[in-house]
Protein backbone atom coordinates (compact mmCIF):
# COMPACT_ATOMS: atom_id res chain seq x y z
CA UNK A 1 0.00 0.00 0.00
CA UNK A 2 1.41 3.46 -1.02
CA UNK A 3 0.60 6.20 1.90
CA UNK A 4 1.48 9.83 0.98
CA UNK A 5 2.11 12.26 3.20
CA UNK A 6 1.40 15.87 2.27
CA UNK A 7 4.41 17.68 2.72
CA UNK A 8 3.51 21.41 2.19
CA UNK A 9 6.24 22.58 5.29
CA UNK A 10 3.57 22.36 8.30
CA UNK A 11 5.62 20.83 11.14
CA UNK A 12 5.78 17.71 12.86
CA UNK A 13 5.09 15.59 9.87
CA UNK A 14 7.97 12.79 11.24
CA UNK A 15 5.53 12.10 14.32
CA UNK A 16 2.95 10.92 11.86
CA UNK A 17 5.58 9.08 9.59
CA UNK A 18 6.89 7.45 12.55
CA UNK A 19 3.29 6.19 14.11
CA UNK A 20 2.57 4.77 10.58
CA UNK A 21 5.48 3.01 10.99
CA UNK A 22 4.94 1.57 14.14
CA UNK A 23 1.69 -0.32 12.40
CA UNK A 24 3.81 -1.87 9.85
CA UNK A 25 3.22 0.25 6.76
CA UNK A 26 4.94 2.96 4.96
CA UNK A 27 4.79 6.40 4.34
CA UNK A 28 6.05 8.87 1.43
CA UNK A 29 6.71 12.87 2.24
CA UNK A 30 5.43 14.95 -0.75
CA UNK A 31 4.40 17.45 -2.45
CA UNK A 32 4.39 15.92 -6.33
CA UNK A 33 0.44 15.75 -7.32
CA UNK A 34 1.00 13.03 -9.54
CA UNK A 35 2.64 11.17 -6.90
CA UNK A 36 -0.09 12.46 -3.98
CA UNK A 37 -3.05 11.59 -6.72
CA UNK A 38 -1.77 7.97 -7.32
CA UNK A 39 -1.16 7.02 -3.43
CA UNK A 40 -3.50 4.43 -1.81
CA UNK A 41 -4.29 6.85 1.40
CA UNK A 42 -3.30 10.42 1.67
CA UNK A 43 -2.48 12.24 5.38
CA UNK A 44 -3.35 15.86 4.97
CA UNK A 45 -1.30 17.11 8.31
CA UNK A 46 -0.79 20.38 9.58
CA UNK A 47 0.42 22.57 12.43
CA UNK A 48 1.16 26.13 13.02
CA UNK A 49 -0.73 28.84 11.51
CA UNK A 50 -4.08 28.60 8.94
CA UNK A 51 -3.50 31.74 6.60
CA UNK A 52 0.48 31.21 6.17
CA UNK A 53 -0.35 27.15 5.48
CA UNK A 54 -2.89 28.25 2.99
CA UNK A 55 -0.42 30.31 1.18
CA UNK A 56 1.85 27.46 1.33
CA UNK A 57 -0.51 24.67 -0.06
CA UNK A 58 -1.45 27.69 -2.93
CA UNK A 59 2.53 28.25 -3.76
CA UNK A 60 2.67 24.58 -4.84
CA UNK A 61 -0.85 24.12 -6.32
CA UNK A 62 -1.67 21.68 -3.90
CA UNK A 63 -5.10 23.44 -2.80
CA UNK A 64 -6.51 22.35 -6.12
CA UNK A 65 -5.01 18.80 -5.93
CA UNK A 66 -6.42 17.60 -2.57
CA UNK A 67 -10.37 18.47 -3.00
CA UNK A 68 -10.46 16.09 -6.38
CA UNK A 69 -8.45 13.34 -4.30
CA UNK A 70 -10.41 10.40 -4.57
CA UNK A 71 -8.68 7.97 -2.10
CA UNK A 72 -9.55 8.14 1.51
CA UNK A 73 -7.82 11.27 2.67
CA UNK A 74 -7.05 11.95 6.33
CA UNK A 75 -6.89 15.68 7.20
CA UNK A 76 -4.97 15.97 10.76
CA UNK A 77 -5.27 18.85 13.12
CA UNK A 78 -4.88 22.05 10.92
CA UNK A 79 -4.68 19.56 8.24
CA UNK A 80 -8.85 19.08 8.81
CA UNK A 81 -9.47 23.15 9.42
CA UNK A 82 -8.00 23.46 6.34
CA UNK A 83 -10.66 21.24 4.68
CA UNK A 84 -13.23 23.48 6.22
CA UNK A 85 -15.10 26.56 4.57
CA UNK A 86 -13.17 28.84 6.52
CA UNK A 87 -10.81 29.13 9.78
CA UNK A 88 -11.31 32.54 11.29
CA UNK A 89 -7.79 32.38 12.05
CA UNK A 90 -5.91 34.73 9.75
CA UNK A 91 -9.16 35.37 8.17
CA UNK A 92 -8.76 32.09 5.76
CA UNK A 93 -10.42 30.81 3.11
CA UNK A 94 -10.11 26.92 3.26
CA UNK A 95 -10.50 24.18 0.75
CA UNK A 96 -14.06 23.93 1.35
CA UNK A 97 -14.05 19.69 1.38
CA UNK A 98 -16.17 20.01 4.58
CA UNK A 99 -19.36 22.53 4.90
CA UNK A 100 -17.84 23.90 7.95
CA UNK A 101 -16.65 27.12 9.87
CA UNK A 102 -13.71 27.12 12.16
CA UNK A 103 -13.52 29.53 14.68
CA UNK A 104 -11.56 30.52 17.79
CA UNK A 105 -12.35 29.09 21.86
CA UNK A 106 -13.79 31.97 23.66
CA UNK A 107 -12.49 33.31 27.04
CA UNK A 108 -14.19 31.25 29.21
CA UNK A 109 -11.21 28.16 28.54
CA UNK A 110 -7.58 28.48 28.75
CA UNK A 111 -6.78 28.71 24.70
CA UNK A 112 -4.63 26.86 23.38
CA UNK A 113 -6.60 23.55 24.58
CA UNK A 114 -3.49 21.43 25.10
CA UNK A 115 -3.96 18.19 26.77
CA UNK A 116 -6.34 15.08 26.70
CA UNK A 117 -10.10 14.81 26.28
CA UNK A 118 -12.69 12.79 25.41
CA UNK A 119 -14.49 11.78 22.10
CA UNK A 120 -17.75 11.02 22.09
CA UNK A 121 -21.26 10.34 20.02
CA UNK A 122 -18.93 8.22 17.48
CA UNK A 123 -20.11 7.61 14.52
CA UNK A 124 -18.00 6.28 11.56
CA UNK A 125 -15.74 3.21 10.56
CA UNK A 126 -12.83 5.39 11.63
CA UNK A 127 -13.48 4.44 15.23
CA UNK A 128 -14.38 0.49 14.84
CA UNK A 129 -12.73 -1.11 18.03
CA UNK A 130 -12.55 2.36 19.80
CA UNK A 131 -14.18 3.05 23.03
CA UNK A 132 -17.06 5.81 23.36
CA UNK A 133 -15.53 8.49 25.68
CA UNK A 134 -11.89 7.22 24.74
CA UNK A 135 -8.89 9.75 25.06
CA UNK A 136 -7.43 11.46 22.89
CA UNK A 137 -4.19 14.26 22.43
CA UNK A 138 -5.63 17.77 21.21
CA UNK A 139 -3.70 20.71 20.87
CA UNK A 140 -5.76 23.70 19.53
CA UNK A 141 -6.84 27.34 19.60
CA UNK A 142 -8.96 26.74 17.12
CA UNK A 143 -12.14 24.62 16.52
CA UNK A 144 -14.76 23.44 13.92
CA UNK A 145 -18.14 23.85 14.81
CA UNK A 146 -20.83 21.04 15.42
CA UNK A 147 -22.54 20.34 11.34
CA UNK A 148 -23.81 17.51 9.35
CA UNK A 149 -20.75 16.17 8.63
CA UNK A 150 -19.44 15.42 12.38
CA UNK A 151 -18.63 12.11 13.13
CA UNK A 152 -17.63 12.71 16.58
CA UNK A 153 -17.80 15.60 19.28
CA UNK A 154 -15.46 17.01 22.22
CA UNK A 155 -16.44 19.35 25.04
CA UNK A 156 -14.46 22.36 25.76
CA UNK A 157 -16.16 25.30 26.90
CA UNK A 158 -18.48 24.35 24.18
CA UNK A 159 -18.98 21.30 22.26
CA UNK A 160 -17.43 20.90 18.39
CA UNK A 161 -16.27 18.37 16.13
CA UNK A 162 -13.35 16.31 16.90
CA UNK A 163 -13.76 14.83 13.62
CA UNK A 164 -15.46 15.03 10.49
CA UNK A 165 -16.44 12.83 6.84
CA UNK A 166 -17.54 13.61 3.67
CA UNK A 167 -17.45 10.83 1.04
CA UNK A 168 -13.19 10.12 0.96
CA UNK A 169 -12.41 12.69 3.06
CA UNK A 170 -11.70 12.60 6.78
CA UNK A 171 -10.27 15.06 9.19
CA UNK A 172 -9.45 14.62 12.98
CA UNK A 173 -8.56 17.43 15.47
CA UNK A 174 -6.87 15.22 17.52
CA UNK A 175 -3.33 13.97 16.72
CA UNK A 176 -3.64 10.19 16.83
CA UNK A 177 -0.16 10.28 15.90
CA UNK A 178 0.47 11.12 19.81
CA UNK A 179 -2.88 9.49 21.42
CA UNK A 180 -1.03 6.34 22.51
CA UNK A 181 -2.81 3.48 21.76
CA UNK A 182 -6.48 4.51 20.67
CA UNK A 183 -5.15 6.97 18.49
CA UNK A 184 -3.13 4.08 16.91
CA UNK A 185 -6.32 2.45 16.81
CA UNK A 186 -7.92 5.28 14.72
CA UNK A 187 -4.48 5.33 12.29
CA UNK A 188 -5.01 1.91 11.46
CA UNK A 189 -8.59 1.97 10.69
CA UNK A 190 -7.89 4.72 8.14
CA UNK A 191 -5.08 3.09 6.52
CA UNK A 192 -6.91 -0.10 6.32
CA UNK A 193 -10.14 1.29 5.03
CA UNK A 194 -11.55 -0.02 1.77
CA UNK A 195 -12.24 2.34 -1.04
CA UNK A 196 -16.16 2.70 -1.36
CA UNK A 197 -17.19 5.74 -3.67
CA UNK B 1 -13.93 17.15 29.96
CA UNK B 2 -10.13 18.14 29.64
CA UNK B 3 -7.91 16.22 31.95
CA UNK B 4 -5.25 17.31 34.54
CA UNK B 5 -1.82 15.83 32.56
CA UNK B 6 1.18 14.04 34.87
CA UNK B 7 4.57 14.61 32.94
CA UNK B 8 7.37 12.82 34.40
CA UNK B 9 10.39 15.12 33.84
CA UNK B 10 14.05 13.31 32.24
CA UNK B 11 17.00 15.38 32.91
CA UNK B 12 19.58 14.53 29.63
CA UNK B 13 23.00 14.86 29.65
CA UNK B 14 24.70 13.65 26.55
CA UNK B 15 22.15 11.82 25.06
CA UNK B 16 21.71 9.64 28.42
CA UNK B 17 19.33 10.21 31.44
CA UNK B 18 20.99 11.47 34.45
CA UNK B 19 20.24 10.98 38.32
CA UNK B 20 20.33 7.14 39.22
CA UNK B 21 17.21 5.88 37.72
CA UNK B 22 15.54 2.93 39.97
CA UNK B 23 13.91 0.98 36.60
CA UNK B 24 14.83 -2.52 37.71
CA UNK B 25 12.81 -3.67 34.76
CA UNK B 26 14.85 -1.73 32.51
CA UNK B 27 17.51 -2.93 30.27
CA UNK B 28 19.30 0.08 30.38
CA UNK B 29 17.93 2.91 32.51
CA UNK B 30 20.38 5.37 31.27
CA UNK B 31 18.15 5.05 27.67
CA UNK B 32 16.07 7.80 27.37
CA UNK B 33 14.39 6.29 24.54
CA UNK B 34 13.61 3.02 27.06
CA UNK B 35 12.84 5.01 29.92
CA UNK B 36 10.04 7.41 28.18
CA UNK B 37 8.72 4.32 26.45
CA UNK B 38 7.68 2.98 29.43
CA UNK B 39 6.45 6.05 31.13
CA UNK B 40 4.10 6.51 28.44
CA UNK B 41 2.84 2.91 28.77
CA UNK B 42 2.26 3.32 32.69
CA UNK B 43 0.40 6.25 31.90
CA UNK B 44 2.04 9.21 31.36
CA UNK B 45 -0.03 12.10 29.73
CA UNK B 46 3.22 13.83 28.42
CA UNK B 47 7.08 14.04 28.79
CA UNK B 48 9.25 16.89 28.83
CA UNK B 49 13.63 15.97 28.07
CA UNK B 50 15.40 18.76 29.54
CA UNK B 51 18.85 18.97 28.26
CA UNK B 52 21.49 20.13 30.61
CA UNK B 53 24.80 18.80 28.61
CA UNK B 54 27.34 21.80 27.65
CA UNK B 55 29.32 20.00 25.15
CA UNK B 56 29.93 21.10 21.22
CA UNK B 57 28.05 18.39 20.06
CA UNK B 58 24.89 18.99 22.25
CA UNK B 59 22.57 20.18 19.54
CA UNK B 60 23.18 17.39 17.08
CA UNK B 61 23.23 14.73 20.05
CA UNK B 62 19.88 16.23 20.83
CA UNK B 63 18.24 16.23 17.54
CA UNK B 64 19.05 12.80 17.73
CA UNK B 65 17.34 11.64 20.61
CA UNK B 66 14.41 13.46 19.88
CA UNK B 67 13.81 11.36 15.95
CA UNK B 68 14.84 8.05 18.42
CA UNK B 69 12.52 9.24 20.97
CA UNK B 70 9.45 10.20 18.20
CA UNK B 71 9.98 7.00 16.18
CA UNK B 72 9.39 4.64 19.49
CA UNK B 73 6.93 7.08 21.64
CA UNK B 74 3.30 7.36 21.11
CA UNK B 75 2.10 10.46 23.47
CA UNK B 76 3.44 14.43 23.00
CA UNK B 77 6.82 15.37 24.39
CA UNK B 78 8.82 18.84 24.92
CA UNK B 79 12.16 19.26 24.66
CA UNK B 80 14.17 21.96 26.52
CA UNK B 81 17.83 23.03 27.69
CA UNK B 82 19.41 25.81 25.95
CA UNK B 83 17.29 26.41 23.06
CA UNK B 84 17.64 29.94 21.78
CA UNK B 85 17.34 30.45 18.20
CA UNK B 86 14.44 29.81 15.21
CA UNK B 87 17.26 27.17 14.24
CA UNK B 88 17.20 25.33 17.03
CA UNK B 89 13.83 24.99 17.31
CA UNK B 90 13.03 24.36 13.36
CA UNK B 91 15.16 20.81 13.89
CA UNK B 92 13.36 19.65 17.07
CA UNK B 93 9.75 19.97 15.81
CA UNK B 94 10.84 18.79 12.04
CA UNK B 95 12.49 15.44 14.27
CA UNK B 96 8.92 15.15 16.18
CA UNK B 97 9.12 16.90 19.39
CA UNK B 98 5.61 18.52 19.69
CA UNK B 99 6.74 21.68 21.93
CA UNK B 100 9.83 23.21 22.83
CA UNK B 101 10.52 25.02 26.43
CA UNK B 102 12.60 27.68 26.14
CA UNK B 103 13.85 29.76 29.55
CA UNK B 104 16.90 31.86 29.89
CA UNK B 105 16.90 32.56 26.50
CA UNK B 106 13.67 34.32 26.79
CA UNK B 107 14.82 36.40 29.31
CA UNK B 108 17.64 37.68 28.05
CA UNK B 109 15.86 37.81 24.22
CA UNK B 110 12.08 38.39 25.30
CA UNK B 111 11.39 38.85 21.41
CA UNK B 112 12.37 34.99 21.00
CA UNK B 113 8.92 34.31 21.94
CA UNK B 114 7.10 36.11 19.57
CA UNK B 115 9.44 35.03 16.63
CA UNK B 116 8.79 31.69 17.82
CA UNK B 117 4.98 31.98 18.26
CA UNK B 118 4.34 33.61 14.88
CA UNK B 119 6.68 31.11 12.91
CA UNK B 120 5.52 27.68 14.92
CA UNK B 121 2.08 28.76 16.58
CA UNK B 122 2.08 28.90 19.91
CA UNK B 123 0.88 25.69 21.03
CA UNK B 124 3.98 24.51 20.71
CA UNK B 125 6.32 26.90 22.41
CA UNK B 126 6.71 26.65 26.32
CA UNK B 127 8.23 28.87 27.99
CA UNK B 128 9.61 28.01 31.47
CA UNK B 129 10.17 30.40 34.30
CA UNK B 130 12.08 29.29 37.40
CA UNK B 131 11.10 31.73 40.49
CA UNK B 132 12.37 32.16 44.25
CA UNK B 133 10.02 33.78 46.29
CA UNK B 134 12.78 36.83 48.49
CA UNK B 135 11.37 38.68 51.13
CA UNK B 136 7.82 38.26 50.40
CA UNK B 137 8.62 38.94 46.32
CA UNK B 138 8.54 35.68 43.34
CA UNK B 139 11.94 37.08 41.75
CA UNK B 140 12.58 35.25 38.07
CA UNK B 141 15.86 33.22 37.81
CA UNK B 142 18.13 31.89 35.71
CA UNK B 143 20.73 29.12 36.04
CA UNK B 144 18.53 26.11 37.93
CA UNK B 145 17.67 29.51 40.20
CA UNK B 146 21.05 30.37 41.14
CA UNK B 147 21.08 33.93 39.25
CA UNK B 148 18.34 36.36 40.15
CA UNK B 149 16.70 38.67 37.72
CA UNK B 150 15.27 41.90 37.93
CA UNK B 151 11.54 40.41 36.74
CA UNK B 152 8.96 39.86 38.96
CA UNK B 153 7.29 36.41 38.25
CA UNK B 154 3.76 37.57 37.75
CA UNK B 155 4.83 39.92 35.45
CA UNK B 156 6.94 38.16 33.83
CA UNK B 157 4.33 35.60 32.68
CA UNK B 158 2.17 37.77 31.91
CA UNK B 159 4.73 39.19 29.36
CA UNK B 160 5.32 35.88 28.13
CA UNK B 161 1.79 35.12 27.52
CA UNK B 162 1.32 38.43 25.79
CA UNK B 163 4.39 37.72 23.60
CA UNK B 164 2.93 34.27 22.47
CA UNK B 165 3.60 31.47 24.59
CA UNK B 166 1.41 28.59 24.78
CA UNK B 167 1.78 27.45 28.06
CA UNK B 168 4.04 28.20 31.41
CA UNK B 169 6.28 25.75 33.20
CA UNK B 170 6.58 27.49 36.47
CA UNK B 171 9.03 25.75 38.79
CA UNK B 172 8.99 27.10 42.65
CA UNK B 173 12.79 27.30 43.27
CA UNK B 174 11.51 27.39 46.92
CA UNK B 175 9.69 24.30 46.76
CA UNK B 176 11.78 22.20 44.08
CA UNK B 177 13.51 19.38 45.57
CA UNK B 178 12.05 20.01 49.20
CA UNK B 179 9.24 16.97 48.73
CA UNK B 180 6.72 19.58 50.61
CA UNK B 181 4.38 20.36 47.82
CA UNK B 182 3.96 22.56 45.18
CA UNK B 183 3.96 26.53 45.40
CA UNK B 184 0.36 26.34 45.08
CA UNK B 185 -0.02 30.15 46.25
CA UNK B 186 1.95 31.61 43.34
CA UNK B 187 0.17 28.87 40.77
CA UNK B 188 -3.59 29.56 41.90
CA UNK B 189 -2.93 33.47 40.84
CA UNK B 190 -0.89 32.43 37.89
CA UNK B 191 -3.46 30.58 36.81
CA UNK B 192 -6.11 32.99 37.91
CA UNK B 193 -3.89 35.99 36.01
CA UNK B 194 -3.27 34.25 32.73
CA UNK B 195 -5.43 32.30 30.16
CA UNK B 196 -3.25 29.77 29.18
CA UNK B 197 -2.20 26.39 30.30
CA UNK B 198 0.16 26.12 33.48
CA UNK B 199 2.27 23.02 34.37
CA UNK B 200 3.54 23.27 38.15
CA UNK B 201 7.02 22.23 39.09
CA UNK B 202 8.78 21.61 42.34
CA UNK B 203 8.01 20.04 45.55
CA UNK B 204 6.35 16.73 44.64
CA UNK B 205 6.59 14.57 47.45
CA UNK B 206 3.41 12.31 47.85
CA UNK B 207 0.27 11.95 45.85
CA UNK B 208 -1.49 14.36 48.03
CA UNK B 209 0.71 17.03 46.61
CA UNK B 210 -0.46 16.49 43.12
CA UNK B 211 -4.13 16.54 44.51
CA UNK B 212 -3.22 19.87 46.20
CA UNK B 213 -1.99 21.43 43.35
CA UNK B 214 -4.78 20.80 41.24
CA UNK B 215 -7.14 21.51 43.48
CA UNK B 216 -5.65 24.49 45.32
CA UNK B 217 -2.87 25.76 42.49
CA UNK B 218 -5.18 25.32 40.13
CA UNK B 219 -2.61 23.59 37.65
CA UNK B 220 -3.57 22.47 34.32
CA UNK B 221 -0.49 19.92 34.44
CA UNK B 222 1.64 19.32 36.97
CA UNK B 223 5.61 17.82 36.56
CA UNK B 224 7.89 15.88 38.78
CA UNK B 225 10.84 13.98 38.00
CA UNK B 226 12.62 12.01 41.12
CA UNK B 227 9.25 10.60 42.95
CA UNK B 228 8.48 8.79 39.14
CA UNK B 229 12.23 7.68 38.58
CA UNK B 230 12.58 6.16 42.07
CA UNK B 231 9.50 4.94 41.77
CA UNK B 232 8.30 6.68 45.21
CA UNK B 233 5.04 7.39 43.10
CA UNK B 234 3.64 5.24 40.55
CA UNK B 235 1.75 6.47 37.49
CA UNK B 236 -1.28 4.27 37.82
CA UNK B 237 -1.58 4.91 41.84
CA UNK B 238 -1.28 8.45 41.13
CA UNK B 239 -4.07 8.92 38.31
CA UNK B 240 -6.36 6.69 40.57
CA UNK B 241 -5.92 8.64 43.79
CA UNK B 242 -6.44 11.49 41.65
CA UNK B 243 -10.03 9.85 40.02
CA UNK B 244 -11.23 9.26 43.78
CA UNK B 245 -10.55 12.67 44.73
CA UNK B 246 -12.94 14.13 41.63
CA UNK B 247 -9.92 15.28 39.32
CA UNK B 248 -10.41 15.14 35.77
CA UNK B 249 -7.54 12.46 34.57
CA UNK B 250 -6.81 10.12 31.69
CA UNK B 251 -6.88 6.72 32.81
Amino acid sequence: MKIAIIDYGAGNIQSIKFAVKRLGFEAVLTDDAEEIKSADKVIFPGVGEASSAMKMLKSTGLDKVIPQLKQPVLGICLGMQLMCEYCEEGDTPGLSIFDAKVVKFDNTVKVPQIGWNQIYDLRSDLFEGVNEKEYVYLVHSFYVKECEETICSTQYGVEYTSAIKKNNFYGVQFHPEKSSKAGEKILENFLKLELRS
Amino acid sequence: MLTKRIIPCLDIKNGRTVKGINFVDLRDAGDPVELAAKYAETGADELVFLDISATEERRKTLANLVLRVAEKVNIPFTVGGGISSVEDVDILLKNGADKVSVNSSAVKNPDLINELSQKFGAQCITVAIDAKQVNGQWIVHLVGGKVPTELDLFEWAKEVEQRGAGEILFTSMNNDGTKDGFANIALKKLSEDLNIPIIASGGAGNIQHFVDTFKEGKADAALAASVFHFKEIEIPDLKKELADQGIPVRI
